[in-house]
């Protein structure tokens, strides 16, 4: 189809795309894999502009526009990486690495090894810790991909303290960029109401229920908003500090063990245990989204309360076994019940918790191997 | 499920979880969606507060979600059927019925209009305590609805009642017209991960997997050949609630308990304890050393689910991957590992190389499961029926007609609950669960945070109650029904309502269910968890 035929084309960078009215620029060449970087945009949330880092330039246009909310229009041309958008980027991202603590990139520290910039800042004295989410933060790679370091505009003073007084979540305003992901995802994601933006101007901050610690908000510890933040601002409190994003070693995606909605979630590892949990995004039926159990609720995989070898009964203690021998007892102690008092005198309780797989062994082996009906699970219950 | 099974012919959700953002109207029943169901509520309170959907809430509690409901209404415990008969009533009455569908789709339309003829709203007010407007208001909205969607939870099923309310459900989707179409349906929400995938599979004593009846000689037949065997047992066995029952008499000698515990989530615990002490033999396979487990002769360590490969199925009918991530702790190993090699052991081996091989061989003999391969759903899971691997899976049921042909309407009165107050238990008590914390807790509360926020059991009470009853918030209260009696602090909530208090069943050390009734649902065997006497009086 040529663009006479169809009006709704655009060009970006040079090629011409379709598009479908209503689409914005940045979806426009999301779909066409023209990547505009973003840090406030939120996929599931009507867009905001308040990072002004998509910014693009239009051709007619007077200034530079935010690709996130701005409908692409037919014949529009637009460039996202001219020099005049680059320049002002720049300008952005540096603003934002001035704004709190962004001391990732402290001056001159613009090498990539986290080794380096551990002690840096052990050098530099002042017990400063190195920012949790080195390696995995938005605007980090912002700064990367631009060559920028912070030492541009001096820092912002930090104004509010760091906020931990809840098991799951903790708020480190130094690093909060005011981006109102958060706040989105908490209000139009989940709904669950709980944060949005206070104050004015150069004291905004997202506060809680009247600038109360989450604990004590309308906060159900869902960590939607911890996974929005696409800095170090909101992290997982359990892992903040030990575990940093480059010690996990590998993720695998699997669904959530608790209720029947079935999330899908992303399991962090690092050896040969979970360290944190995340929705997977973009894929039915969470689309990303968590609840404070599927996200926060895995310690008990690793709990040294696991059973951890087979226990056979002596009188009123249990001792430990082989499984050669456990196995041997159950498969003896069944058979002789079954030809003494008949199948049906044996039953099996299966579980909802198990999968499909061991469901069905579950019921083969009760059907086929002990040759009675006698199975069933807690469902009703 | 029985009751979605003989109004429709499947006992699973209709519709899916996405799907309830296509709805006009919501109707939530005993469903405490934003504790059981966090995500699913996710998406009811983006539809209602983003996109203008009404909600209508039916809830003996002011739970959550009612906050974002255009109504609430607040049923007396145990009454379900007469409210749902009122409406019933109402719509019948004012000629909203979709007819078309009733004449199409349905039979036995007439003995429901006479059955529901003597529930006007002013009677069912007498009976429920919801005022008469309200109640034919809501009816109003949901008839009024293009798309009307009903979600239930335990609040609706666990009552001796529960099959009666359950039809009862369907008879209002159906005399909508609300089958078969996106944002309809009648969505039972099913509480662990894995309950529809354990029903699927034939962990049912009546079904094989697939829900072939055991009953059913050909079914037997293309069982016993798939399993090559020379016969498979007929008789359907027992529930899991007549198997106690059954150990306490001696009729039932050897239990293999598998990832469950009893031993907290059973009706009448007292009686639970000693029926399992009768047992000449019980195996517990589970992670950790349960209330159930510490039972046992033999406690088999296994490997939970992200230590295993395999597949949930998840209250929306779809098949999902489960992954490897980490290596068991110890000697444990995967369920099904451990139950082939007993099988080996008793002359039946049973030789799989991994849960794909297993997969493999119940897509052939469950017709549902047929079309879905691990391939398939790689990336997203599919809903059954999927009958090959061209078909696309089934989000919505019943599109063109039911599984059963057509629908069917049930004439059903209402019976009060089992168990009702009077002087001596002045109160009446209902159960459930707390966000923070999962079933009886065997994980939950293995992890620190979870139990900081919610670490022990609490009882739910109103102002005015904690008032009458001269006891306030932190109080440790003795709380006693006629089969026993337990303690916990006194949590005074505005989601109480007067006359009735509320336990979370999570916690072993003051199990709510040493209080609750063991009264039945006659046809599912559904504990009657949610309606029972008691009285309160301050622990000394
Ligand atoms: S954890 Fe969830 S409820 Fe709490 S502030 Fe974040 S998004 Fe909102
Ligand atoms: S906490 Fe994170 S997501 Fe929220 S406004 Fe700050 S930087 Fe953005
Ligand atoms: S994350 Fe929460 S809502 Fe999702 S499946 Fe797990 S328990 Fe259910
Ligand atoms: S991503 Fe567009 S303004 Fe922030």
């Amino acid at each position: 189809m040529t663009a006479e035929a169809n009006p709704n084309t655009i060009t970006i960078n040079g090629s011409e795309f379709t598009f479908q009215p209503g689409e914005t620029i940045l979806e426009v060449a999301r779909h066409n894999a023209i990547d505009i970087p973003t840090l406030c945009h939120l996929k599931a949330a009507d867009p905001t502009g308040a990072c002004r880092v998509c910014l693009v330039e239009v051709q007619g246009a007077r200034s530079l526009v935010a690709s996130c909310a701005m409908p692409a229009a037919p014949r529009m041309v637009v460039h996202t990486e001219s020099p005049k958008v680059v320049t002002a980027r720049r300008l952005v991202i540096q603003l934002l690495l001035a704004s709190g603590n962004h001391n990732c990139l402290v001056q001159g520290s613009d090498g990539r090894s986290f080794e380096e910039y551990a002690a840096r800042l052990q050098h530099a004295g002042g017990g400063i810790e190195p920012c949790p989410v080195w390696g995995d933060c938005r605007l980090q790679e912002l700064a990367w991909r631009y060559g920028l370091t912070g030492g541009r505009f001096s820092p912002t003073p930090v104004r509010y303290p760091l906020e931990d007084v809840n098991p799951f979540i903790v708020r480190d305003f130094a690093r909060c960029i005011l981006c109102g992901r958060c706040v989105q995802a908490c209000n139009e994601v989940q709904v669950n109401q709980a944060i949005h933006f206070g104050y004015r101007g150069a004291k905004s901050k997202i506060i809680a229920a009247g600038d109360r610690p989450y604990r004590d908000s309308d906060c159900v510890f869902c960590g939607e908003c911890v996974q929005a933040c696409p800095v170090g601002a909101l992290v997982e409190k359990d892992a903040r500090g030990k575990v940093w994003p480059r010690d996990v070693q590998k993720t695998v995606r699997t669904t959530c063990t608790y209720c029947g909605v079935g999330c899908q979630t992303q399991l962090h590892i690092k050896d040969n245990g979970v360290v944190k949990i995340t929705g997977v995004q973009e894929v039915a039926p969470n689309y990303g989204s968590l609840c404070v159990k599927g996200r926060f609720g895995f310690d008990f995989i690793g709990s040294s309360e696991r059973l951890k070898t087979p226990l056979i009964r002596e009188k009123d203690r249990f001792r430990e076994a082989t499984w050669e021998e456990a196995l041997d007892r159950v498969a003896r102690r069944l058979g002789e019940i079954k030809a003494a008092d008949g199948p049906d005198s044996i039953a099996v309780l299966t579980s909802a918790r198990i999968t499909n797989e061991e469901n069905y062994i579950a019921q083969k082996f009760t059907r086929a191997v002990l040759q009675t009906n006698n199975i069933d699970h807690c469902a009703r219950l | 499920m029985a009751g979605l099974a003989a109004a429709f012919g499947s006992g699973a959700m209709t519709n899916t979880i996405g799907d309830i953002e296509q709805s006009d109207v919501i109707l939530i029943a005993g469903s405490n969606t934003t504790e059981n169901h966090p995500v699913i509520a996710t998406v009811v309170k983006r539809a209602v507060h983003l996109k203008g959907k009404t909600l209508i809430v039916v809830d003996p509690r002011r739970i959550k979600i009612s906050d974002f409901a255009h109504t609430w209404l607040r049923p007396h415990l145990g009454t379900d059927v007469a409210w749902i008969n009122g409406m019933l009533h109402v719509i019948i009455a004012e000629n909203l019925h979709s007819k078309e569908f009733v004449e199409s789709r349905t039979t036995g339309f007439e003995a429901l209009k006479q059955a529901v003829a003597r529930y006007t709203p002013e009677y069912v007010e007498a009976i429920t305590g919801i005022p008469a407007r309200d109640l034919t208001e809501a009816a109003r909205l949901f008839a009024g609805a293009e798309r009307g969607s009903i979600l239930y939870c335990m609040g609706i099923t666990q009552h001796t009642t529960g099959t009666d309310n359950v039809k009862s459900l369907a008879n209002l989707a159906m005399l909508c017209g609300n089958l078969g179409i996106a944002g309809g349906g009648v969505n039972p929400l099913r509480g662990q991960n894995n309950v529809q995938g354990a029903c699927d599979m034939g962990g049912l004593p009546d079904v094989f997997s697939g829900y072939q009846k055991v009953a059913d000689p050909q079914a037997r037949a293309r069982m016993q050949a798939a399993w090559n065997v020379d016969r498979l047992p007929e008789k359907p066995g027992l529930k899991v609630t007549d198997m106690l029952p059954a150990a306490h008499d001696g009729t039932l000698k050897a239990m293999y308990i598998i990832g469950e515990n009893p031993l907290v989530s059973d009706p009448d615990l007292n009686h639970a304890e000693k029926s399992l002490g009768h047992l000449e033999f019980l195996v517990v396979q589970d992670i950790f050393m349960t209330e159930t487990a510490a039972k046992a002769d033999v406690v088999l360590p296994s490997a939970c689910y992200a230590e295993k490969d395999g597949t949930f199925s998840n209250t929306e009918r779809r098949v999902q991957r489960v992954r490897k991530a980490v290596e068991p702790p110890g000697d444990a190993r995967e369920d099904w590992k451990i139950i082939c090699a007993i099988a080996g052991r008793m002359g039946y081996p049973m030789p799989y190389a991994d849960s794909r091989e297993i997969m493999d061989e119940l897509r052939r003999v469950t017709p549902s499961y047929a079309g879905i391969s691990y391939e398939r759903i790689e990336h997203e899971g599919i809903h059954w029926p999927c009958p090959n691997e061209e078909h696309p899976g089934t989000p919505i049921l019943h599109r063109e007609q039911f599984t059963i042909g057509r629908g069917i309407f049930h004439a059903i009165d209402w019976v009060p609950p089992a168990e009702r107050t009077d002087v001596d238990f002045p109160l009446y008590l209902t159960t459930g669960r707390v966000l923070y914390q999962y079933h009886t807790g065997t994980m939950t509360m293995k992890t620190g945070g979870l139990n900081e926020i919610a670490p022990e059991c609490f009882v739910e009470i109103s102002a005015f109650d904690a008032k009458a009853n001269g006891v306030q918030e932190g109080h440790l209260v003795t709380i006693a029904s006629r089969r026993g009696s337990i303690q916990a602090r006194i949590r005074v909530s505005p989601k109480a309502v007067a006359g009735t208090v509320f336990l979370p069943f999570h916690y072993a050390q003051a199990a709510a269910n040493r209080l609750t009734s063991d009264a039945l649902d006659p046809v599912c065997g559904i504990p009657e968890f949610k309606v029972c006497a008691v009285k309160l009086q301050r622990a000394a």
